[in-house]
């Protein structure tokens, strides 16, 4: 079974996803933040393979892409860093980037490299759901990968029926019409939208990103869905950690609410 | 099965265009699509359209024979006049049509990118027109470079907002457009400025600077007798221009399409805007293209002297002209793209835009026949270029 589902199946409270951006705050420092958010507790850990023009992005999460670009991250380079990761890393890893640096990759070379790995999942915002149906979801079937699909306020009910049936694992729900970052907290506006899409019984379980920087914006996202997703907010810790383990560490349990 | 040169109902020109856009953005592009066809061709739309073009734009341009450049190159060539449309450039037929299709759709908000400057002169112009609140974002770095057209922007009563990230230049300013439209989507429609962006942007910005080929067919028939030319020159950076003056000639075969690009400071020299020389197939704002990148698929900052043409990507309209070998493109380096830009202005009078110049200067490799008619897409005049013509040309 899929590292992903496994989770959704066995927890016992709300799940927990951070991205983290890989290469950042150092280039060498992508697998110490992964042990670091495992021993935490984290559920799912998502790793942003960085991009020059990331739009679906804010400030923060862009300028630590172009940190780790100039650092001289690459999608091969990851690969490396990441190769021995499943010896020390046993909860779902997803890759999250844009489409471009995979194609030039190569699709199908970059979802056996995922698979070689233990990668379960790919979130790649600017891939369209039309596309992924026609050109590439044979390919990430065959590799075992889950491919996330995102729903925001303004998708429409047929829509999300059309993305629940396409998608596995989960469905990242974007909490409002915006760039990573650029909100937080939780409104009443928004939960009456998380409500909403609760209420449509989908096969896939949901978590919410976006806005979600606290255990307090964590725990009401939670309410309506599986668990949440944080971002910017755990971006910005890694950008002025003197003490990465230690910081991760006290963070992730923070937001769990774990001694 | 006839090759065709015009988008397909998926959004394709061949093997380039379609809709790579975060699902942020999908009701946005969905309405857009869905509904964009069906306006453009309402015939109150396009009486609209038609009127404004004419009394507020100027339209038709003249399509001028240019004889003592003729004479030197030993040809015909006619200059069709876009430097003489309001706000001094082709840019304006398309915001004309965009913010029509905007207020169709009930929006009261625009927001829109620039680099030089012409396409947010041009947007904020047609935003005072129809009262509507306009955003522009522009590189950081660009709104030092064309302080002028700032200014206009801001008289026109646009916000100009900087592009701080990235290389703080039109590439950045075209996804802070993008990422302003992600955070409004209910009340904003987005100009984009070229022939670029997910499907149906290329689409619909052809045909609204279609109207440059569309004049060409008649006033060609008027002047020489036949409504074709042997040669449309027009320069390519996204390539809206071009795409106005190829879009009646793209069936005609006995047209050849030519595409100037920029080759800054030379093809392999690192600093240079030549997409087709140096580019391979990729995804940058919305569609696949050709694009500028790194063999990790980063994007690569582009150089041009001219500030229209430094775009690391080009329509995915071009990118098909190229691959099927339609049109033909030619690398047009800064050094020849100013001579052609002194040459026109003492030859016959009139001081293109640096982009324009790079059509020109094509001229001289071109070797076309005494017989032969060469139509140069003039798609801006060269106001806005003064400060480097000043510098590079020595005229101080």
């Amino acid at each position: 079974m899929n590292r992903i589902s496994a989770v959704f199946e066995s927890a016992k409270g709300p799940i927990l996803n951070v991205y983290a951006t890989a290469g950042y705050p150092q280039l060498g420092d992508t697998m110490t933040v992964l042990e670091a958010l495992q021993e935490g507790g984290v559920d799912i850990i998502e790793i942003g393979m960085p991009y020059s023009d990331p739009v679906a992005d804010g400030e923060t999460i862009q300028q630590s892409n172009q940190v780790s670009l100039d650092q001289g991250m690459t999608v091969a380079l990851l690969f490396e860093q990441l190769k021995d990761m499943r010896s020390k890393v046993q909860v779902p890893v997803l890759l999250m980037g844009y489409i471009n640096p995979v194609l030039q990759f190569g699709v199908e070379k970059f979802c056996q490299k995922c698979q070689e790995i233990g990668i379960d999942g790919l979130i790649l915002p600017d891939l369209p759901m039309a596309e992924y149906e026609t050109e590439y979801q044979a390919i990430f079937e065959r590799y075992g990968l889950f491919n996330i699909f995102l729903i925001t306020p303004q998708t429409t009910d047929e829509r999300i029926r059309r993305i629940d049936s396409v998608s596995q694992g989960f469905i990242y729900m974007v909490s409002s019409a915006s760039t990573t970052g650029a909100k937080t907290g939780i409104s009443s506006d928004q939960e009456v939208y998380f409500e909403r899409i609760n209420e449509m019984n989908l096969k896939n379980p949901r978590l919410i990103g976006f806005g979600i920087s606290d255990r307090e914006s964590f725990l009401k996202a939670s309410a309506s869905a599986s668990g949440a997703i944080i971002g910017s907010a755990f971006v910005k810790l890694l950008g002025k950690s003197s003490h990465l383990q230690d910081d991760i560490v006290a963070f992730v349990r923070g937001i769990k609410g774990l001694k | 099965m006839a090759l065709t040169y015009q988008v397909n109902d998926k959004g394709y020109y061949g093997e380039f265009g379609g809709a790579f856009i975060p699902e942020m953005l999908y009701p946005n592009v969905e309405e857009l699509r869905t509904h964009y066809l069906e306006i453009i061709h309402d015939p109150t739309f396009q009486q609209e359209f038609h009127a404004l073009l004419k009394d507020f734009v100027g339209r038709p341009t003249p399509l001028f024979e240019a004889k003592r450049l003729s004479e030197k190159y030993q040809t015909q060539i006619y200059l069709k006049r876009e430097d003489l449309c309001h706000t001094g450039a082709h840019k304006v037929n398309n915001t004309i049509g965009q913010i029509l299709v905007a207020k169709k759709l009930g929006k009261n908000k625009i927001v829109a990118e620039t680099g030089a400057g012409q396409h947010g002169v041009a947007t904020a112009t047609v935003c005072a027109l129809m009262g509507l609140e306009c955003i522009v974002y522009m590189g950081a770095i660009d709104i030092e470079r064309q302080a002028p057209n700032v200014a206009r922007m801001r008289m026109l009563g646009a916000q100009v907002v900087a592009a701080e990230s990235g290389s703080k230049t039109l590439k950045d300013a075209t996804n802070e457009a993008m990422r302003h439209w992600i955070n409004h989507p209910v009340d904003t429609h987005y100009i984009i400025g070229s022939v670029v962006g997910p499907h149906p942007y290329p689409d619909m910005v052809a045909r609204f600077q279609s109207v440059i080929s569309e004049e060409i067919k008649a006033q060609l028939m008027e002047k020489v007798g036949r409504n074709y030319p042997d040669y449309v020159l027009a320069c390519v950076g996204g390539g809206s221009n071009a795409a106005g003056a190829f879009y009646h000639y793209l069936d005609e075969e006995r047209t050849q399409l030519v595409a100037a690009e920029a080759a800054g400071q030379g093809i392999n020299t690192g600093h240079s805007a030549a997409t087709t020389f140096l580019g391979k197939a990729g995804v940058l704002h919305g569609s696949k293209s050709l694009l500028m990148q790194t063999e990790d698929g980063q994007v690569i900052e582009p150089y041009s002297i001219s500030a229209g043409l430094d775009y690391p990507g080009i329509g995915p309209m071009h990118a098909h002209l190229f691959k099927t070998g339609r049109a033909h493109f030619y690398d047009i380096t800064d050094e020849e793209a100013l001579v052609s830009a002194l040459e026109l202005s003492q030859l016959e009078g009139i001081i293109p835009a640096l982009e324009s110049a790079h059509a020109l200067a094509v001229l001289p490799k071109l070797q076309a026949k005494p017989t032969e008619i060469v139509v140069i897409n003039l798609s801006g005049r060269g106001d806005k270029d003064l400060a480097t013509y000043q510098q590079r040309l020595n005229l101080v």
